[in-house]
Parts: structure tokens; C-alpha cells; sequence
């Protein structure tokens, strides 16, 4: 509760405005909180526009979306009709169109690198958890929201796309079939799921998408940003108690993010209008065929951001299984030998390994590969313990890590081309090999990150004036 | 971060090298200046209301939006509009799609957007295709409507063009397997011309170019505008990046 005060005597009308509307709302506070006396470290590099970068492209798609709820209809008879409507009759329409459909892989490309960022400077690390955790949130709720959202145009590769991935569902023992039905709202997908597909992309999921930005961005601006350095710029504070390595927000990061802006909007609009369908990337040429339940595409691919789980979901094969579980069995024999255990830790882990690997053979492999799908995300909400590296910044970190971060990034984008292609076996192998790699890289890091010569992190970060 | 970027191209080169060709015919290239030229667009549209437009709708394009290719409503209305009598319809036609399925085994496509969905990442644009498949009708007595096309194997469709360009028959040589001598290729090399169509193989191919340009156009009628609008965008957007540029270092010189 703050106390009320009187505007001084001499205060100009506007200045009597603002001391009214403080006593009423934390108006100046919050300006100062988070703009004008937010001190962020002065050592940002590239990596570090993409933050705003999101949060601009998020207006976008907010925007432009509310005007396409205008003209679009979510009706299964008419849907693919109103996005040509749109394209050809309403004003200006294909503008709006092709920015929200740039936006999407705009979007992910953005968030994608951002997430980068964070795992090349450590800014998961203690005490910027939470921060990392809504934001991984904020990455589940945007895959949701580019799912459905893909339904929406009705195009062939809209409504098989949904057909496959919501009977992966199916795939959950028990309860599987019931599961899609639910999430379809009839036993193929048709207008039912178009509808509330519809809602859960322009109503349900942008208000819990929203409530997380808020969230990571206060959590951000407690804790304060990380930095290229990883140093905490918080332990080295002047007489005034501002950071010795810190500056305001405005103006300084407020002019590097409009530059950064410009430079984005540059390459947005180049895509946007001389290549919106990205190469058939962005908007697949199957999706300009309207939706036909009856004649299934020889070739179905979700579209490219959703591709490297995609691979990884066609990896799990029976015999991707069957490696998985005798990884299993090795690492329980592993962690009973070495691990240090007393007789009953060394029970329990046998015990939960010959169950686990019971689990494995039960169930189908179908199952166990939207196991592997939905684990290859949820798994980031642990990297902030998983990762037990001395040093936050890659930068100090053993050279060795920068190439295992390499291999990683490797076989990410070489998992995102597998899944755009038809399967083949060699295309298989090798995506099982990048399934292996992405999910060693998470599961072992306890284990590697702490290993290896790290360098000695400076007390102040590294800083050359423009 | 040097070897960073360096393994990073170095992993789309690797990709990029193992995309593997796809089989079948191979497509041509459009000529993609048709694109720019009214008079061709128009020849287009005029090919297509003849050609097209008695099996194939284009549902959701609108004859007035024609005004786009240099033609009036009064032009539209005396040339080109047969189905209907008012300007601002769109291209329907009145075939049935369940008789039009037994008379020919499947319903004609809507081409409104035909260009633009059967483009392939790996063989070319939408336009490339419709070029070629256009071009390569020959008759095939084994067929019930006695043609068939290399693009499109089995198609359905007749050549409707047959009498602008007459009629061909394929080339095949027998050839052996590069990789396996005891095996011989059936390989297609070229068309033979049976009777002599309306317009030589030069006059055919432009006119096709005609029409597939008039669908490319009709796939996206904006098209011509967003390039137009995309240029000023981006010399705005430099002069703008410009400037921010300059008063980003303008704030940060002060930055010790």
C-alpha cells in the first residue's frame, strides 16, 4: 500500500495528472520498474534481440489475427473458401493473410533461436529458473497454437496433418480412443474439431499464452537479465546501488531493439512479399487443395518448425524400442555397479528398471514414440537441473562443450529436414541416431557439463565501447 | 562462434546434398516474363473461357477482377462471359460434379488455385508444371479417351487443346541400364507429330505460356501489387534501418 501524496505546489498541470494517477495506480513504478530503471547488463550481443523480436511478432499475430477472425469462417463447408475470400475480395486482405501466416514460422524461427540463446549463456541457471520454465511454456502453448491454428485454412495438409497427429492420441493405453474422440468431437475430423479448434486458437490458448509472457517477463525483471559473461552484474553495485555494469533499459536497449526491429521487419517483409510461400516451407502447396476426408496425400508433412519431433516421433520404431530399453537396462546396471548406492537404492533401481522395461514391451511403439514426442519438449523444463556446468557462459565453458553443442544443433536441424521428407530407411537410421543424440545430450548432462578444464570467469563482463 | 556458423553450413550443405531427385518426367520452365505482359495475360484469359471454363470452375475468382489485366467490364462482359450476364460473378460452370465424375472418372478440379498447389519443392513451381503438362499430351489407343500425358500419367482429361496442337505420338528407345547392363531402359525421347494441329510447336508453346500465366495470375491476383508494394516496403524499411542504426550508435558511443 503506498502512502498518498501531494503534488508540490508549482507542479505543471501534467505533472498533476501523473502524481493523480500514481496515487491510484503504480503507473511511475511500474515505467521505472521495467523501462526507464531497469538496468540490463551493457554487454548484450546479437543473441539478444530475439526476446523483443518475439514479443513484436506476437502483436503481430495478435493483430493481424483479429482481423482475419473478421472474414474467416470456421465451417468446414466454407472455410477453405473464406481464406480465398480473403486473399481475392477483402481490401488489403492477402496482406493481413500473409502476415499471419509469415508471422507463424517468423514466430518459431524467433522463439527457436531465443531458446538458443539461453542454452549458449546458461540463462536457466540459478536464480533465472523460473524464467526458463514459463518460457518453455510459452513454447508449448505456441506449438498448440500453430497446430490448431493450421487446421483453420481447411487445406488438404491442414486436415491431414490433424488427422495424424490427433490419432497419435489414440496411441495412450486405455484411454487412447476416447482421448481423440474428445479432441476431435467426432470419429474423423471434421467440422466438430474445425470449431473448437477455432476457439482454442483465437480465444483459449492466446489468453494462457499471454498470462505466461507476463509471467516470464516479471520473473525476468526480478531476477534481472543474464548476459553473455554469465556474470551477475547484481554483485558489483556503485554508491547509488546501480549495477557498475548495468544500464537503463531506455534508452539504450529501447534504441538497439527499434534497430534490431528494422533489420527484422527488412527480412520479414522480404519473405512476406516476394516469397510468402517460403519455398513451400511456410505455406505447403498442398494446403491450396481444399480438404477431401476421401483422398489421403501421398506425402503428409507438418510444417517445418514441428518437424524435428516429427522425426523423432517416426524413429520410434520396434526396434528403436528395443535399443531404449537395453540403454536402460545398461544404465541401471551402470548406476548399480558405480553409483554409490546402498543395498536398497541398488533394489529399488533394479527394480525400476526391469519394470520400465517391461513398460516398454507392453505397449506399442506408437505409443512410446508420442512418449518420445511430448518428452523431447517437456524435457526442457528440466535443463535448469540438468545442466551442472561450472560456468553459466558457454564462453568459459571446456572448447569440447561448444562442439557437443554443435553436434547437437547438427542433428536438430538435420531431424527437422528428415521429418519434411517421405521415410525411407536411411533416413530412419540416421533419425534414430539424432533421437539418441538429443535426448543423450539432455539426459546425460549432469554428467558431461560438469566434466573438462572450464575457464575463469571475469568479475565484470567483457565490454569494448562502441 | 566462428565454428559454430561453420558447422552450421556445413550441416545444411550436407542436407541440401542428400535431398534426393524424384522420379518422373521432368518439369520445363515456364517463362516466367509472361507474367508481365497484359496482352499475354489477356490471350490467357481468353484461351481459358474457351479451353477450360465449360469443365472447370475457377469458384472463387471473380470475372470483374479482370479490370486487373487491362480489360473494362464492357470488354469482359462482350468477350469472356458465357455463363453468366453479371460482371461480378465468379467463374462457375454448370457442370455436375457427380456426372462429371462417370463421364470422366473424376470430377474436374477447381482452378482457382491450381498453380499455386501443384508446385513441388523438389521439381519446380506450380507454373513450371502446368507448362509442361499442357505440352505433353500424345495419344494412347490403351486409354478410354485415347490420350495420355507424360506429366501427369493416366490423366483424365482429354487434350482439349488437341486442335490448336495436333496430334502427337511418343518416341520411346530401348537403352541399356547405366548401372545394370543386362537390363534395357524404355526411354522416352521425344514426340513424333501425327496431323498437324492449328498453330506450329512455337505458336502452341506460346499460347500455352498464355494461358498458364492467366492461371498463375488467377491463383493470386494480388500478386502483381504485393511485388509493387513489397519494393517501396524495403526501400522504406533500409532508409528507416538507416537512421535507428545511427541513433543506436549515437546513444551507445556514450557507453564506456
Amino acid at each position: 500500500m503506498a502512502e498518498y501524496h501531494e503534488a508540490p505546489a508549482n507542479a505543471t498541470p501534467a505533472q498533476k495528472l501523473l502524481n493523480w494517477v500514481d496515487n491510484r495506480f503504480p503507473l511511475s513504478k511500474l515505467y521505472n520498474e521495467h523501462v526507464g530503471e531497469y538496468y540490463a547488463p551493457k554487454n548484450f550481443n546479437f543473441w539478444y534481440i530475439f526476446g523483443s523480436l518475439a514479443m513484436l511478432v506476437l502483436v503481430i499475430q495478435i493483430v493481424t489475427g483479429i482481423f482475419l477472425v473478421m472474414n474467416y469462417k470456421p465451417d468446414a463447408a466454407k472455410a477453405f473458401e473464406s481464406v480465398e475470400y480473403i486473399m481475392r475480395d477483402v481490401p488489403g486482405g492477402w496482406l493481413i493473410r500473409y502476415m499471419h501466416s509469415t508471422g507463424a514460422s517468423a514466430f518459431f524461427i524467433v522463439v527457436y533461436l531465443h531458446m538458443f540463446r539461453g542454452l549458449l549463456y546458461g540463462s536457466y541457471r540459478k536464480p533465472r529458473e523460473l524464467v526458463w520454465i514459463f518460457g518453455c511454456g510459452i513454447f508449448l502453448c505456441l506449438m498448440a497454437e500453430a497446430f490448431m491454428g493450421y487446421l483453420l485454412p481447411w487445406g488438404q495438409m491442414s486436415y491431414w496433418g490433424a488427422q495424424v497427429i490427433i490419432n497419435l492420441f489414440a496411441a495412450v493405453p486405455f484411454i487412447g480412443n476416447d482421448l481423440s474422440l474428445l479432441i476431435r468431437g467426432d470419429f474423423v475430423v471434421g467440422d466438430a474439431t474445425l470449431n473448437r479448434f477455432f476457439s482454442f486458437h483465437v480465444i483459449a490458448v492466446p489468453l494462457v499464452l499471454l498470462g505466461l509472457v507476463a509471467a516470464h517477463i516479471i520473473a525476468l525483471h526480478e531476477v534481472g537479465s543474464n548476459n553473455p559473461d554469465g556474470v551477475e552484474i547484481k554483485a558489483k553495485k556503485n554508491a547509488q546501488g546501480i549495477p557498475l555494469d548495468g544500464i537503463p533499459f531506455h534508452p539504450y536497449y529501447t534504441v538497439h531493439d527499434i534497430f534490431g526491429v528494422s533489420v527484422f521487419l527488412m527480412i520479414f517483409s522480404a519473405v512476406l512479399f516476394f516469397a510468402p510461400e517460403g519455398g513451400g516451407y511456410f505455406l505447403e502447396y498442398n494446403n491450396f487443395i481444399e480438404a477431401n476426408p476421401l483422398k489421403t496425400p501421398a506425402h503428409i508433412a507438418p510444417v517445418w518448425y514441428f518437424t524435428p519431433f516429427y522425426s523423432m516421433l517416426r524413429a520410434t520404431t520396434d526396434v528403436m524400442v528395443n535399443i531404449l530399453a537395453g540403454l536402460l537396462a545398461l544404465g541401471a546396471v551402470l548406476g548399480i555397479v558405480r553409483g554409490g548406492f546402498g543395498a536398497m537404492g541398488k533394489i529399488a533401481l533394479a527394480i525400476a528398471a526391469i519394470v520400465a522395461v517391461a513398460l516398454l514391451k507392453t505397449f506399442d511403439a506408437k505409443f512410446w514414440g508420442v512418449v518420445v514426442m511430448g518428452g523431447a519438449v517437456i524435457i526442457l523444463f528440466f535443463l535448469p537441473w540438468l545442466d551442472r556446468s561450472l560456468t553459466k557462459s558457454i564462453r568459459y565453458r571446456p572448447d569440447w562443450h561448444k562442439y557437443f553443442y554443435g553436434v547437437f544443433v547438427f542433428f536438430f536441424l538435420v531431424l527437422g529436414y528428415l521429418g519434411s521428407q517421405p521415410p525411407s530407411a536411411t533416413g530412419n537410421i540416421i533419425s534414430q541416431v539424432g533421437t539418441l543424440v538429443y535426448f543423450g545430450f539432455f539426459l546425460l548432462m549432469p554428467w558431461w557439463s560438469r566434466i573438462g578444464t572450464f575457464k575463469p570467469v571475469p568479475e565484470r563482463v567483457t565490454f569494448a565501447a562502441h | 562462434m566462428k565454428k559454430f556458423v561453420l558447422s552450421l553450413l556445413l550441416a545444411c550443405g550436407l542436407v541440401a546434398g542428400a535431398s534426393a531427385n524424384e522420379g518422373g518426367y521432368a518439369w520445363d520452365k515456364f517463362p516466367v516474363e509472361k507474367m508481365n505482359d497484359v496482352a499475354a495475360l489477356q490471350n490467357g484469359a481468353k484461351l481459358f473461357v474457351n479451353y477450360c471454363l465449360n469443365c472447370h470452375s475457377a469458384n472463387y475468382m471473380r470475372y470483374n477482377r479482370m479490370k486487373d489485366i487491362g480489360l473494362s467490364d464492357d470488354e469482359i462482359k462482350k468477350n469472356l462471359l458465357f455463363a453468366t450476364d453479371k460482371v461480378g460473378d465468379t467463374m462457375k460452370v454448370s457442370l455436375d460434379p457427380k456426372q462429371a465424375k462417370e463421364w470422366l472418372g473424376a470430377p474436374p478440379p477447381d482452378l482457382s488455385v491450381i498453380s499455386r498447389s501443384r508446385s513441388d519443392i523438389s521439381k519446380g513451381s506450380g507454373a513450371d508444371y502446368l507448362y509442361t503438362y499442357l505440352r505433353t499430351y500424345y495419344r494412347d489407343d490403351t486409354k478410354a479417351t485415347g490420350w495420355n500425358n507424360m506429366a501427369f500419367p493416366d490423366v483424365a482429361m482429354p487434350n482439349v487443346l488437341w486442335e490448336l496442337q495436333g496430334q502427337r505420338a511418343p518416341k520411346f528407345v530401348e537403352e541399356k541400364d547405366h548401372h545394370d547392363p543386362s537390363k534395357t531402359v524404355h526411354r522416352f525421347d521425344g514426340f513424333t507429330q501425327l496431323t498437324p494441329g492449328k498453330l506450329d510447336e512455337q505458336g502452341y508453346n506460346s499460347a500455352v505460356a498464355d494461358l498458364v500465366a492467366y492461371l498463375q495470375w488467377v491463383g493470386e491476383p494480388a500478386q502483381g501489387k504485393r511485388m509493387q508494394i513489397g519494393v517501396w516496403v524495403l526501400i522504406f524499411l533500409s532508409v528507416l534501418t538507416l537512421f535507428t542504426w545511427r541513433l543506436n550508435a549515437a546513444y551507445w558511443k556514450d557507453v564506456k
